[in-house]
């Protein structure tokens, strides 16, 4: 489960090595937009360096490259696919043939190191119109893809369009890269919100984003880790929804009664799977209450 | 590798380690840390492992580290190695 991924610059060392206290369920190392191009080469050596001093960090490591038709990629994937990272995520993935020539890159990464292929799952960053446009092709084409995140900053660009707070050029781009990605059986990670200091607009953020079917989110600053945990964390009140509708179920199957009734609303199979969806995530987490 | 020209890596901010290495005769290493006296040793024993490990034998190196942890002070000797070298 990963409700919060946050971004470790590359080229910052107190943060590589500090990366696993700030409660996120995944770390990204980015060697791409967080360090300067005059830095990429120190970036890639001192993730590597960290990466081998700390092999169970206790916390799961996705590794951002630089974008595919740049000369740092290749330079990146066989830096980084020895070290094992869950995760690679490749930038500005635009079509399913990005994602063709990066499997490959990685794979002849893996058979150079005696890796068996497939060790290393990708996760594309979805930052340009075509490639949300192409959000299905990308999901659904090579088995490395384990889900999609969303780059509203570069997409806002692309598009031409006014970044605001409350993302309203950017619905159609969410809309879309979570139907793309269910329907392929992938996970799917929102855009970071950008303003470290409103700690509001960025809980509201979050919650959106779990509302609209995300998996969990990107987040550029540690502050923000505890809301995006929240946000995609069930409450008490959905766990006691969910504990009733499974109770509910299973007596209605003992008395071999078909359509049930609860709370006045009549409880169906949408219902009783996204039940036991919040149950499987609150059991996930170790909440009270998760156990039938 | 032979070290060809002047090339630094790092900084000087917390947890970081800023290097220069230069061309020389030897391994040369003056080194300023604010933990010198606690892992002095320690720190000139992780460059001159990371400069064999590139087959430095000649250069002369200048580390003003600011409580870097081992494997920062490796990764950026051995980058601002690279940068300063040809060879590898």
């Amino acid at each position: 489960m990963r409700r919060s991924l946050l971004f470790i610059p590359g080229n910052n060392p107190g943060m590589l090595m500090g990366a696993d206290m700030h409660g996120a369920d995944a770390v990204i190392f980015d060697l791409e937009d967080a360090v300067a191009p005059t830095e990429k080469d120190a970036a890639r050596i001192l993730v590597r360096n960290a990466m081998r001093a700390m092999p169970d960090l206790g916390v799961e490591v996705v590794v951002r490259v630089n974008p595919l038709a740049t000369d740092f990629f290749i330079q990146d994937i066989q830096t980084m696919v020895p070290l094992h990272p869950k995760l690679i995520m490749p930038t500005k993935v635009a079509s399913a043939e990005d994602v063709a020539h990066i499997s490959a890159a990685v794979a002849a990464a893996e058979q150079a190191n005696g890796m068996p292929e497939g060790s290393i799952g990708l996760l594309p960053l979805l930052e340009t119109a075509q490639g949300i446009e192409n959000a299905f092709a990308i999901a659904d084409c090579d088995l490395r893809v384990k889900g999609l995140l969303l780059g509203a900053e570069d997409l806002s660009s692309d598009l031409q369009a006014i970044r605001s707070k409350q993302g309203a050029e950017i619905l159609y781009a969410r809309g879309r890269i979570v139907m793309a990605a269910r329907a392929a059986g992938v996970e799917v990670y929102d855009t970071p919100f950008t303003d470290v200091n409103d700690a509001e607009g960025m809980a509201e953020d979050a919650r959106l984003a779990r509302a609209l079917g995300f998996s969990g989110k990107a987040v550029i600053s540690p502050r923000h880790v505890e809301a995006v945990n929240a946000a995609f964390t069930p409450t008490e009140d959905e766990i006691i929804y969910a504990r009733e509708v499974m109770l509910a179920i299973a007596e209605a199957q003992q008395q071999g009664r078909g359509a049930i009734s609860l709370r006045g609303k009549m409880v169906d199979k949408p219902i009783v799977d996204r039940a036991q969806r919040v149950l499987a995530t609150a059991k996930q987490l170790g909440l009270e209450g998760s156990d039938l | 590798m032979k070290v060809v020209k002047t090339a630094s890596a790092g900084t000087l901010e917390s947890n970081d380690v800023l290097v220069t290495v230069e061309p020389g005769e030897g391994i040369k290493l003056d080194i300023e840390s604010v933990v010198y006296q606690q892992f002095g040793q320690a720190i000139r024993a992780t460059v001159m492992d990371t400069l064999a490990a590139l087959d430095v034998t000649d250069a002369t190196l200048h580390l003003n580290d600011r409580g870097a942890l081992d494997c920062t002070i490796a990764a950026r000797v051995e980058t601002a190695a690279r940068r300063a070298g040809e060879g590898v």
